[in-house]
């Protein structure tokens, strides 16, 4: 490495140049870590920061065996999860289609499907809050159409739907354009060739354009997986879990049973738990997705 | 995939279809924006009519409430700081971890990279413990801390991918010329990596900006530094049935970032795009 020998004397250089990202990196996020591990098995208040006595696996016997609402809310973010990831996927990569097409209006189209993606999740479940309760009902007395006249955020399956429309309201121009760039990058001889070999749209899109845009699709899928799986902003200001908990995310969760029961260390147990599931769920995906990229 | 350049009848049905597409995902933003210039009573009675008048008292009496230009400061100044910091301290440790590729350096890349699956709840308790201990709590210089430490990872892995593309040579000849590692990293370098500065600045500026739960845990009771998803949740949460106060809320609350996106729409698809696929 002829490259890297001026380099490799020099620990002023190493300080200088590493050490303000490894400060900020250690404390913020490496410490809280490993201490997540000491708090997990404590009875933390949160109350007395300073006061956490040890209780062993109290809390983790809680979670296994007396806590149902986690396992509904894992349950429920489960469910959630798989829905939202398809229908923010299926909606970017048609959208992404449409607007690789010689529309006129590509660009400002492209501009407007991405819109909400810039706004933050708490202010977007407010502004869908106002469009279920209000917007909706008028629209459903002028039009008489009854999805519009449902209970919607008042009924547990409502409330998830709700939910799931908002996500993919938010997510899908974000997929659309990373889809776009993908689709972009296929040569396009490919595509002629294909067709003259006499492949119909269905087979083009199966045999040809899905396998040339594996690697976005591993990206997007990982992105809106861990995304769906870690929702809280929309949840806490669209549902705030209701009715009753039928609607609670996993981070919801842990954050209700923190900050409102004020048991940070069950939390914090949870909060373990949670960054394994994520971690498994997220890493199978990008696994089972990277093996099905091929180079064109 | 290249564009046709024939404009076919097949192409003006699916623009037709693409536009009314549009019209439904914009529906949302059309009844808030017209709605926040009603009365209550106009608004519980048909929320889908163009207003009879403007109320525009109900923005004047919201951003009273919520004094909207000190929360609009205090968002501004806590994501300019936090981005330009982040900008900084990752594009230097980016660098040294290309162009020093030691066991340790590799090391901390790997742990950096590894980071960035942590889910933000399975720190945050522990994180009110660490910030109080050492005094960064309901501080500016407290939050732009935390901020710089969440944003360090993407960011460096964005840094160290589009290093390595850079071509040694001009930082050899500027050594031959005499300069020093600081020199040639601030004058040379720097410089080389504007392209994906700017991603780096628009990816964290987007989720700095909206960030609602952090600042809520580490600035917590300092009203002083209240940003405004913070501020405008407050207020929502006591007017929840207030419409014609909570919307014109929302309403101010989502302009500046709308603004933002719509002025530099071209660089943040583009940022969007390159921060993704390296992601």
């Amino acid at each position: 490495m002829r490259k890297a020998l001026h380099l490799k004397k020099g620990w002023g250089q190493q300080i200088v140049f590493l050490g303000p990202c490894l400060l900020f990196f250690l404390t913020i996020v490496v410490t809280p870590f490993i201490l997540g591990f000491y708090y997990s098995s404590t009875d933390w208040n949160g109350l007395d920061l300073d006061k956490a006595v040890w209780t062993g696996s109290a809390n983790w016997k809680r979670i296994f065996m007396n806590d149902d609402k986690f396992w509904d809310s894992l349950y429920f973010t489960l469910r959630f999860t798989a829905v939202a990831v398809v229908g923010a996927n299926v909606l970017g990569l048609l959208l992404a289609f449409i607007l690789m097409t010689a529309l006129k209006t590509k660009k400002i189209l492209r501009t407007i499907f991405f819109m909400p993606n810039v706004i933050g999740g708490i202010l977007l479940g407010y502004i869908w809050q106002f469009i279920f309760t209000k917007g909706f009902n008028t629209i459903g007395d002028l039009t008489g159409i009854s999805f519009f006249n449902l209970p919607w955020l008042g009924t547990p399956s409502t409330g998830f739907w709700g939910l799931v429309i908002v996500f993919i309201w938010q997510t899908a121009g974000y997929m659309m354009v990373i889809y776009i760039a993908a689709l972009a990058g296929i040569p396009k001889d490919l595509i002629e060739a294909a067709k003259i070999d006499g492949a119909r749209a269905p087979q083009l899109f199966k045999s040809v354009y899905v396998p040339l845009i594996m690697p976005a699709i591993t990206i997007c899928l990982f992105l809106t997986t861990s995304n769906a799986f870690k929702m809280f902003d929309l949840n806490l200001s669209l549902t705030k879990g209701g009715p009753g908990t039928s609607t609670q995310s996993l981070a919801y969760n842990i954050y209700a049973e923190a900050l409102i029961n004020n048991r940070y260390g069950l939390g914090t147990a949870k909060a373990l738990l949670f960054f394994f599931a994520v971690s498994i769920i997220t890493v199978t995906q990008v696994w089972i997705t990277k093996r099905k990229e091929v180079s064109a | 995939m290249q564009e046709t350049s024939r404009y076919r009848l097949s192409t003006f049905i699916l623009e037709i279809a693409a536009i009314l597409l549009a019209l439904i995902f914009l529906s949302p933003f059309y009844l808030v924006l017209t709605n926040s210039v009603k009365g209550l009573r106009e608004i519980l009675v048909d929320a889908a009519s163009f207003p009879e008048v403007f109320k525009w008292a109900n923005y004047a009496d919201v951003w009273k409430i919520i004094d909207f230009p000190k929360a609009f400061w205090n968002s501004f100044q806590i994501t300019a700081l936090s981005v330009i910091f982040i900008v900084l301290f990752s594009s230097m440790a980016a660098y040294q971890i290309v162009r020093r590729p030691s066991k340790f350096n590799s090391f901390v890349f790997l742990l950096l990279i590894s980071a960035m699956i942590i889910p933000f709840q399975s720190l945050m308790l522990q994180l009110v413990r660490v910030t109080s201990i050492l005094e960064l709590r309901g501080e500016i210089y407290g939050i732009v801390a935390c901020y710089l430490g969440f944003g360090m990872p993407l960011s460096v892995f964005l840094f160290h991918g589009f290093i390595k593309t850079v071509p040694y040579e001009l930082e050899e000849a500027a050594r031959v010329d005499g300069s020093n590692p600081y020199g040639v990293f601030f004058r040379i370098v720097f410089p080389l990596l504007m392209p994906i500065i700017v991603t780096v600045i628009i990816l964290n500026t987007l989720w700095i900006w909206n960030d609602y739960l952090l600042p809520v845990l580490v600035i917590g009771g300092n009203k002083d530094l209240t940003t405004l998803p913070v501020a405008v949740t407050k207020f929502f949460g006591q007017y929840t049935k207030k419409w014609d106060l909570a919307l014109p809320g929302l309403v101010m609350a989502i302009t500046p970032i709308l603004l933002f996106f719509l002025t530099l729409q071209k660089y943040i698809v583009e940022g969007v795009t390159s921060g993704s696929v390296k992601g």
